[in-house]
C-alpha cells in the first residue's frame, strides 16, 4: 500500500481564506483522531510536538458531524487556554458523546515555530462519511 | 463567475434576480473583472442569504467579496424583526468586531524613517503578537464583566488612552446593551490573558506613510496630508469572540430547526431576532464588540508608550476606529419608510454618509472615515462614506483586499524570510514571530486592494480620500 492511500492519515485541503482539515481512518474514531492531527498541523508541524502530557476532552452533539466540529473546537479551546500544542489523540464514542485525550506539550515558539492561531472549526465542508472502500473520512474548514 | 447569471443594473451593480427560495434579489457591487474572478461560492452564498427570513431589500456583496462561512465575506444583509427577521452568528463571523483603527502619529515619514529600525524593534517587543502570546493584564470575573460592558470606555477609565479617543470610535467606544451574562465561562476563560494582544493570521499593527491624497477637502477634514504618517491596528475580539461565534453557531444550528428555519448550509445557522437564542446572541455579540474595542484601545496605549520613548514629539491621535464583522441595529429608509433593521456586515465596513448623526461632530459634514486594510507589502486606504451608499448598501463598503490564493498555495510559492528581505529592500520593515505566517500573508497572496477600492468608489459606496503605504509592519 503506498503512502498516499495508507490509513490512518491526514491532509489539508484548500479554502480561499482559510484551510480545510481532513482525517482518514479504518474507523470513525481514527478519522476523528487524524482530523485533529490535521488541525494541529495548521498551527505547527506535529512531528516537533512531543506527547508529554495528556488532556482529557469530552464533548457532545446531536449528530456526528456537529460532534466533529465540537471535538475540534474543544481542542482549539484547550490549546488556547493551556498554551499547548497537541500531536497525538485518542477518541472513543459513547452514543452522541465523545470522550478523548489529546497529548502534547506547552508552546515553545523557538522549537515549534507556530504559524497561525486557529479561531475555530467551522461547518463549511463539514462531513463525516464512509467511502466505498470502507475508509472513514472526517473533515471541515477551520477559520484562521 | 459566469456573468450571464447576472442582470447588469449599471456598470458596477450586478443583480441576481430572485429565484427558488430567494425572498429578495442578490446584488454584487464590483467591476466586471472582479465579478469574473469571484468564486462561484460567492454567488451561491449571496443567493442563500437572500432566502433567510425577514431579509430586507437585497442580499449584498461588496467588491472584495469571497467565499466565507454561510454568508460571503464582504456580505451585507439587513433583517426586520417585525417580519420575522433573523440574526446569524455566521453572518457576523468568528472574529466578532474585527476592525481597523488608525491614528495620526504627528510625525512625518522622514522622521519615522530616521528611527525606523528602532521603532520596528520596540513595537515588536512591546506588542504581544502571534500564537500563545499573552498581555500583561489579567482580568478577574468582575473586571471581565466591566470590560465586556464598557468596551474602550472601560479601557480609558483604567488608564489606557484618553477620553478624547472615544469620540473617534464607532458607538463612542462602548456598544450599548451588551450582556456579559450571555457570554459563557469558556469564552471568558479564553480571554483572561489575551487583552492587549494582536493575534495572528491577517492581523497586524502598521506604521504607514500617506502616499497619495485623492480628495483634498476630505483629507484636510480627516487631518491627512502626503508625507504624514499613521499608526494602524487591525485585530478583533480575540479568543472571546471566537468562542462566542463557535458556541452560538452550534446553538443556532440546533435551535433553527425548532423555529422551522430550513437552511441549505448549516453555516447559515440563525435564530429569530425575537427569540431567546437570538437575544442571547445579540447580548453576547455586543459584549464581544466591547472586547474588541477595549483590545484596540489597549494596543493603542502600548503603541503610544513606544512612540513616546523613541520620538517624544509624537502625538498619537485617533482618526477613527471601524469594525467590519458586526450586526448592528440601525435606522434605514426603505421605500420611503424609516425602519429599524439588524444590519449584518461580515467583512464589510459601515460607511455612513455626510450628515449622519452617528458620525462624530467634527467629521459629520464629510462622512464617516472608512479604513481599508491592504496586505503588508501593498497599500491601505482611507475612504469616506458617501451619501449614495445609504440607498445602495445600507451604507456599507468593502473592508480589505481579500485573498487571491489559499494559505497552502502561498506557502508553496513564497518563503517567509525571502518576503521579509524583499520588503526590507523596498523600505518596509516586517517583524513577525512566524516565517510561515509571513509567507501565508505574502502580498501576492492578496487581490489588488486598489481595484477593490476603486470599485467601491465607482459603485458609489464610498469616496477615496488617501492611499497609505507601510513603513513598519508588526505581523501576528
Amino acid at each position: 500500500m503506498n503512502h498516499a492511500t495508507s490509513i490512518p492519515r491526514w491532509e489539508h485541503f484548500d479554502h480561499m481564506a482559510d484551510i480545510g482539515v481532513r482525517g482518514f481512518g479504518a474507523t470513525r474514531e481514527q478519522a476523528f483522531e487524524q482530523a485533529a492531527v490535521a488541525l494541529c498541523a495548521v498551527i505547527a508541524d506535529p512531528v516537533n510536538v512531543a506527547p508529554r502530557e495528556a488532556v482529557a476532552i469530552e464533548c457532545e452533539a446531536p449528530d456526528e458531524e456537529l460532534l466533529l466540529a465540537e471535538w475540534l473546537n474543544a481542542l482549539v479551546f484547550e490549546m488556547s487556554t493551556r498554551k499547548m500544542l497537541f500531536s497525538r489523540f485518542v477518541v472513543r464514542f459513547e452514543g452522541t458523546r465523545l470522550a478523548g485525550e489529546a497529548w502534547g506539550e506547552g508552546v515553545d515558539s523557538s522549537r515549534h515555530h507556530p504559524a497561525v492561531e486557529v479561531k475555530g472549526a467551522t461547518y463549511t465542508e463539514l462531513k463525516v462519511s464512509r467511502q466505498q472502500d470502507g475508509t472513514w473520512v472526517a473533515q471541515c474548514v477551520v477559520d484562521v | 463567475m459566469d456573468l450571464s447569471r447576472f442582470k447588469r443594473r449599471s456598470e458596477h451593480e450586478w443583480e441576481i434576480e430572485p429565484h427558488g427560495a430567494m425572498r429578495v434579489p442578490g446584488v454584487i457591487y464590483a467591476t466586471e473583472s472582479l465579478v469574473r474572478d469571484m468564486d462561484d461560492k460567492v454567488y451561491e452564498q449571496v443567493v442563500n442569504v437572500a432566502a433567510l427570513p425577514g431579509i430586507v431589500k437585497a442580499s449584498y456583496a461588496m467588491p472584495d467579496a469571497h467565499w466565507g462561512y454561510g454568508f460571503p465575506i464582504g456580505g451585507v444583509a439587513a433583517f426586520d424583526p417585525e417580519e420575522g427577521g433573523i440574526v446569524s452568528a455566521g453572518g457576523v463571523g468568528y472574529d466578532i468586531s474585527c476592525g481597523v483603527r488608525s491614528l495620526h502619529t504627528g510625525l512625518s515619514a522622514r522622521q519615522v524613517r530616521a528611527v525606523q529600525e528602532r521603532l520596528a524593534d520596540c513595537l515588536y517587543a512591546r506588542i504581544p503578537a502571534g500564537l500563545g502570546s499573552t498581555g500583561s493584564i489579567r482580568l478577574g470575573a468582575s473586571e471581565m464583566d466591566a470590560m465586556l460592558t464598557g468596551g474602550a470606555r472601560w479601557a480609558v477609565k483604567r488608564g489606557y488612552g484618553e477620553a478624547a479617543d472615544l469620540e473617534r470610535i464607532e458607538e463612542g467606544g462602548c456598544m450599548a446593551q451588551a450582556k456579559p451574562d450571555c457570554v459563557s465561562d469558556r469564552a471568558k476563560q479564553r480571554q483572561r490573558d489575551e487583552m492587549g494582544t494582536l493575534g495572528s493570521g491577517n492581523h497586524y499593527l502598521e506604521v504607514q506613510n500617506v502616499a497619495q491624497v485623492f480628495d483634498a477637502e476630505l483629507a484636510r477634514a480627516f487631518g491627512l496630508r502626503e508625507g504624514a504618517t499613521l499608526l494602524t491596528i487591525h485585530c478583533g475580539s480575540r479568543g472571546l469572540g471566537h468562542q462566542i461565534g463557535t458556541e452560538f453557531l452550534k446553538r443556532m444550528a440546533i435551535a433553527g430547526s425548532q423555529h422551522g428555519i430550513r437552511l441549505p448550509d448549516r453555516e447559515l445557522a440563525c435564530a429569530p431576532i425575537r427569540s431567546p437564542v437570538g437575544e442571547d446572541y445579540l447580548g453576547a455579540m455586543r459584549a464581544a464588540i466591547n472586547c474588541a474595542l477595549a483590545n484596540r484601545q489597549i494596543l493603542t496605549h502600548l503603541a503610544r508608550e513606544v512612540f513616546a520613548a523613541i520620538v517624544p514629539a509624537a502625538r498619537l491621535e485617533l482618526l477613527y476606529d471601524v469594525s467590519h464583522n458586526t450586526c448592528k441595529v440601525e435606522q434605514h429608509v426603505v421605500d420611503g419608510v424609516k425602519r429599524e433593521l439588524y444590519v449584518h456586515r461580515k467583512g464589510a465596513t459601515r460607511a455612513f454618509g455626510p450628515g449622519h448623526p452617528d458620525v462624530p461632530p467634527a467629521l459629520r459634514a464629510f462622512g464617516q472615515p472608512v479604513l481599508i486594510g491592504g496586505s503588508m507589502g501593498t497599500a491601505s486606504y482611507v475612504l469616506a462614506g458617501a451619501e449614495s451608499g445609504e440607498a445602495r448598501s445600507f451604507a456599507s463598503a468593502c473592508h480589505g483586499a481579500g485573498r487571491a490564493m489559499s494559505r497552502h498555495q502561498a506557502t508553496k510559492q513564497w518563503n517567509g524570510r525571502h518576503v521579509i528581505d524583499e520588503l526590507a529592500a523596498r523600505g518596509i520593515l516586517i517583524r513577525s514571530p512566524s516565517q510561515r505566517g509571513v509567507a501565508e500573508e505574502a502580498p501576492g497572496a492578496y487581490k489588488d486592494v486598489s481595484e477593490v477600492v476603486d470599485a467601491s468608489e465607482a459603485a458609489g459606496l464610498a469616496k477615496k480620500v488617501a492611499r497609505l503605504e507601510p513603513l513598519v509592519c508588526i505581523k501576528g
